[in-house]
């Protein structure tokens, strides 16, 4: 799925970098408030959930976006295994964009708690009450979030190793501001 | 590592160093926020395993309040809550509950008699669907101030040392009205002859969105009948759920519930310290219970009664237990579901299948 372009468009861009603030602030608050029982445990809370509902609808909306109007072709003399990990890895992101939110709703339904976002915002419960089912889901939810950073934590260096080592235009077709297209021509 | 590339040699060893920083100040900034570079942190997994007695904890069970027995009932509300609160709940009507009656122990097969404090966990639904949680104690007041001091009352409980508990009241003044209560408050027999106080301060919101900062009780309507621990040992272990089944299958039991508001200045973060005589209560409605339903299958079970669990027109005050009970709960509840093979623990330790 390549569009041929040598950056992403302007939409594209906004939404990776509007969801890679989402993402990240969802990691801190995430290990954040299952750590504390402070009165901020409160609202950390409250944050997470309505942050995971809103990286919800955005990677949906990212997903589309992306079907329609693909993504520039990676360096021709990028290596092959670096390709298909940049191909594996972008699934596994996107997979986990879209589980990682439905699962803790659904661990929560499966929990019988009331499902409140700020605003006073209620979601119906997904799933009925199941101790068995809830346990499956707090497990995923806890171990893809760590798998889900570790990814995080490799998709920053990949991209740094891209805009520093290699300058070969993949960070530039990402990179947020205007167009640099005298970098991208290097291609 | 580095492959042909198009821009100007030059050596890559500063920017692979560089990368290799930045990825490690997430990383690192990620760790401390988890608290795996601060033990001293007080978590909701500390909190929980303090709960737990020398021979760790019932598996399947609530990691407090182990012992208990469910309800299903109603709250029928007489609308004088209206005026603090715009929850539904508090407009006349009748509103489903489900709850239970509990024991202030993490030994589900503890004694009646040996056991100070009794509880209640209570679910309120209404139309618009939302639910009111709440978990009361009968003490009129909570043994300490913080959540921190809680812990330490915890450990110190547990504490070889046998100066543990004398350090503990000394650095902590305010558990010997607690401890006052524990000594001189009548036993009963009878989980419907109790009071089940919310202790913790919420604010009311009203419906022009004025907070009215509050503390809640259930009073019984049944009369009240002091027994002796020593004779409530004699009645039998579990006297107190043979009690209130037969009790409730003859007639639905009563509570009143009462809603104390604060005046200006009375200490809204501290539940240790009641407030004065003389203010302001309304009586907002009665709990009727009127069905009781072993734990084992019955509704209440699966139910984390989560003080936090608020419908619009009650929230948390600066009261610091409210958020702590819920992240403390959160966990128990994680083990205890996880666990579920294990419950009742009793039987599977009888039948051998304790791992």
């Amino acid at each position: 799925m390549s569009s041929g372009g040598v950056r992403f468009t302007v939409l594209q861009r906004s939404l990776h970098w509007l969801m890679a603030a989402c993402i990240l602030a969802m990691f801190f608050i995430g290990v954040g408030m299952v750590s504390t029982v402070m009165p901020k445990y409160i609202p950390l809370l409250a944050t997470h959930k309505t942050l995971g509902m809103a990286i919800l609808v955005l990677a949906l909306i990212r997903l589309v976006v992306r079907l329609r109007y693909g993504a520039p072709r990676l360096p021709a003399d990028l290596p092959e295994p670096m390709k298909l990990a940049a191909h594996l890895s972008h699934y596994a992101l996107y997979a986990l964009m879209i589980a990682m939110p439905l699962i803790g709703w659904a661990m929560m339904s499966a929990s019988a708690y009331p499902i409140v976002l700020y605003g006073g915002i209620h979601l119906p419960a997904i799933l009925p009450q199941s101790d068995a089912v809830r346990t499956i889901l707090w497990n995923a939810h806890h171990y893809l979030a760590f798998a889900f950073f570790a990814l995080v934590l490799l998709h920053l260096a990949a991209a740094l190793f891209h805009a520093l080592v290699r300058r070969d235009g993949v960070f530039q077709s990402m990179a947020p501001g205007p167009s640099h297209d005298k970098v991208a021509a290097a291609e | 590592m580095s492959g042909p590339s198009p821009s100007p040699p030059r050596p890559p060893f500063a920017s692979l160093a560089l990368i290799a920083v930045i990825v490690a100040v997430v990383a690192g900034a990620f760790a401390y926020t988890a608290g795996w570079l601060s033990p001293g942190r007080l978590t909701p997994t500390k909190i929980v395993e303090a709960f737990a007695p020398p021979t760790g904890p019932a598996l399947g069970h609530r990691r407090n309040h182990a012992k208990g027995i469910c309800f299903t009932g109603q709250f029928e509300a007489n609308g004088n809550g209206a005026a603090l609160s715009r929850a539904q709940v508090f407009a006349a009507g009748q509103y489903p509950a489900i709850g239970r009656f509990n024991l202030g122990t993490p030994d589900p097969n503890a004694p009646d008699a040996t056991v100070r404090v009794r509880g209640m966990g209570l679910q309120i639904s209404t139309p618009d669907g939302q639910v009111w949680r709440t978990a009361m104690i009968d003490a009129p007041f909570f043994p300490v101030s913080t959540p921190k001091a809680f812990y330490g009352l915890l450990e110190a409980s547990h504490s070889k040392d046998p100066d543990a508990m004398k350090s503990f009241i000394a650095a902590n003044p305010e558990f010997a009205a607690f401890g006052e209560w524990a000594k001189n408050a009548p036993w009963t027999a009878s989980y419907a002859e109790e009071p089940y106080n919310g202790l913790n301060a919420f604010l009311f919101v009203d419906g022009s969105g004025a907070e009215h900062a509050v503390r809640w009780s259930l009073r019984p309507q049944a009369p009240i009948v002091p027994i002796t621990p020593e004779d409530l040992t004699k009645l039998g272990p579990d006297h107190l759920d043979q009690e209130i089944t037969d009790r409730v299958a003859k007639e639905p039991q009563r509570w009143t519930l009462v809603v104390t508001v604060a005046d200006p200045g009375d200490p809204t973060s501290d539940p240790s310290k009641a407030w004065p005589e003389g203010r302001k209560t309304v009586e907002v409605g009665t709990l009727v219970v009127q069905q009781i339903q072993a734990e084992r299958d019955g509704p209440c079970r699966d139910i984390n009664f989560d003080p936090t669990f608020l419908p619009n027109g009650i929230t948390v005050s600066d009261d610091p237990f409210p958020a702590a009970r819920s992240s403390a709960y959160a966990r128990s509840y994680a083990l205890r579901t996880a666990e579920v093979q294990y419950y009742p623990y009793h039987q599977q330790t009888a039948a051998g299948t304790q791992p």
